[in-house]
């Protein structure tokens, strides 16, 4: 029977500073972890069932003025959180399809076409990686304000999220990276039985590349899930924002109770969907070291 | 047999022109089109355009002019800017203490338990989960410095406190720290585990057969083998927190007394509030800059301990 050893050995596991320390240390990280993973969500559940003043006066107690079932319906109508959510919604999906469509595209032709100006491509899109990105930040914003030769202001449109997304270099190489590793063979066979470019892309590349396209979507919902300064930025019409703009405005002039309930419900989406696809969610962080590296 | 490829002679260019067409080559243009435009509008534009506002007078109103070095010599020497920089040091050098060993630390003993791993793993990436503008709101909360604050509440069951926490000049960087390695060490974590599902566990029997110590095992045999991750995380945890901007910003907007302004938060006021677009532009790459030679320093310190 084969089985993995770890740091600690079965002669270990018999001394018995290792046999009563290793649980004892367990069970103290299990706590430590569980009061601050679970403890602040809980604490927010109950918060965004109480009163104003039961959680300012005790916010350790367990409504001592009973539950406040109202607080949900009345964050849900009254701070439209419905509408934040569905805004963050429509980011992270409009910038996971853009940044897919130029990864994948991109990547084709540096890895698969690969013309002969493709090196100088791959360099330049390489070049940016080692740039922080605080470089661009102010320039972006102007450019969103006045797209150059367009003349379009980009400000107050969700494309103004969506597209600079998509110049995500790290995404490209990965993606790549990927690509590179599919036998030429492949590509060669599909060419003499006649496929296109196009019909290359579409039916050999892409249905190959599943795993990949699944990890760079997941980080880009994740990311702009996150993001709060550039929304910040270029959506400053109330109606486009996403929940994290929103909210910090929500919190300055709402009553705590509602403000609390406000924050359950924008925790709550994504607690969940994490502890439905937590396997995927954890295999696709934990693959994004890999790729740094 | 096969006329695999076409005469190289291209005796006119409408010939090659055609070569060029039928071997794919438009369809490589048309491919690299969405690559190349997004790009340029999105990331080499800007960075270009970066440099060269920061020679720039811009407020977006009158057209820019060129000034020279004058943004440069402002930003530097802003009496704000000494203090953000200590700051910003402050916050790389607080977080880099309590935030880099946490996940690492967790990540080792996870990967021990083969069983309930998976539990430590789901629980410690939830703070994660919660977007991080969320997180800071409900921790200001709990940052009340009133004596029935969440956190003051809590210490004074230990006869501790209270504490003024986001109100104190001291306390205020510590705390945002504090919140930052909540939310940011399971996402790390998960990448060191994954990192250590690919350590030779052969080497533990032989170290252990040369009488090393648990510790001394972790120590010499577990962190070697993944320090190339550690290194590449350690620079770009220094990279984000050198250009660390929502929680100082949410938690204090920089105060008290400007004790959590950093370097991002005053080039967010030269730009956005007082509409100044050369001077942030000039303080954004002088930071770049920093960070340009920070990595190649910190690659050349590291590189005798480095896998490659």
């Amino acid at each position: 029977m084969s089985h993995e050893r770890g740091i600690i050995s079965t002669a270990d596991r018999k001394r018995s500073v290792v046999q009563y320390g290793l649980p004892a240390i367990q069970v103290l990280l299990f706590i430590g972890v569980l009061i601050a993973g679970v403890g602040p969500l809980l604490w927010l559940l109950k918060s965004g069932l109480s009163t104003s003043q039961d959680i300012l006066r005790g916010p350790m107690q367990l409504w001592p003025s009973g539950i406040q079932w109202q607080n949900i319906p009345d964050a849900w109508n009254r701070v439209q959180i419905g509408s934040y959510l569905g805004n963050t919604a429509i980011i992270a999906i409009g910038s996971m399809i853009s940044t897919l469509f130029v990864c994948t595209t991109g990547a084709f032709v540096l890895s698969v076409l690969r013309p002969k100006w493709g090196p100088i491509i791959t360099g330049a899109v390489l070049a940016t990686l080692f740039l922080p990105g605080v470089i661009s930040l102010v320039p972006l914003y102007m450019t969103i304000l006045k797209m150059p030769l367009l003349g379009v202001n980009l400000q107050n449109t969700f494309w103004a999220v969506w597209l600079p997304q998509a110049a995500g270099a790290f995404n490209i190489l990965v993606m790549k990276r990927y690509f590179d590793a599919i036998p030429r063979e492949l590509i060669e066979a599909a060419r003499i039985d006649g496929a296109g470019n196009l019909r290359l892309f579409t039916s050999l590349v892409l249905p190959l590349s599943k795993p990949i396209v699944g990890v760079v979507a997941l980080l880009t919902v994740i990311g702009s899930w996150k993001d709060y300064l550039w929304p910040l930025l270029v959506l400053p019409d109330p109606r486009l924002q996403p929940i994290s703009v929103a909210l910090p405005r929500v919190a300055e002039t709402t009553e705590i109770s509602l403000q609390m309930s406000a924050l359950f419900l924008a925790v709550l989406i994504p607690v969940v969907l994490f502890l439905v696809f937590q396997k995927q969610f954890l295999r696709g962080v934990g693959m994004s070291g890999g790729i740094k590296e | 047999m096969f006329q695999l490829r076409t005469p190289k002679s291209g005796r006119s260019s409408a010939r090659s022109l055609a070569t060029w067409y039928r071997s794919g080559g438009l369809s490589s243009v048309i491919f690299a089109v969405p690559l190349v435009l997004t790009f340029l509008y999105f990331s080499w534009g800007p960075i270009v355009r970066g440099l060269v506002l920061s020679f720039q007078k811009n407020n977006l109103v009158a057209p820019p002019e060129w000034v020279g070095m004058a943004n440069f010599s402002y930003v530097l020497t802003d009496p704000q800017l000494p203090q953000a920089a200590l700051n910003t040091l402050y916050f790389c050098l607080l977080a880099l203490i309590f935030g880099f060993p946490v996940p690492l630390f967790l990540a080792v003993f996870i990967s021990e338990l083969r069983k309930t791993g998976w539990l430590y793993n789901v629980i410690s990436y939830l703070p994660a989960v919660v977007p991080p503008v969320a997180a800071i709101l409900l921790w200001k909360f709990f940052y009340d410095p009133s004596g029935v604050g969440v956190f003051n509440s809590i210490l004074g069951w230990f006869g501790l406190g209270p504490f003024a926490w986001l109100n104190s000049q001291s306390l205020a960087m510590p705390a945002i720290v504090l919140e930052a390695t909540w939310a940011g060490a399971g996402a790390t974590s998960i990448i060191y585990l994954a990192a250590l599902t690919g350590v030779r566990t052969e080497l533990y029997e032989a170290a252990e057969l040369d009488g090393a110590g648990i510790w001394k095992r972790v120590w010499h045999v577990t962190l070697p083998q993944i320090r190339g991750i550690i290194l590449i995380m350690m620079l770009l945890q220094l990279i984000g927190t050198f250009q660390v901007f929502t929680e100082p910003f949410l938690f204090t907007g920089g105060g008290p007394n400007n004790a959590t302004t950093t370097i991002l938060l005053l080039i967010y006021r030269y730009a956005f509030i007082n509409g100044d677009f050369g001077a942030a532009t000039a303080l954004s790459v002088l930071l770049a800059g920093v960070l340009c030679v920070l990595s190649v320093v910190y690659h050349l310190l590291t590189r005798r301990w480095s896998t490659t």
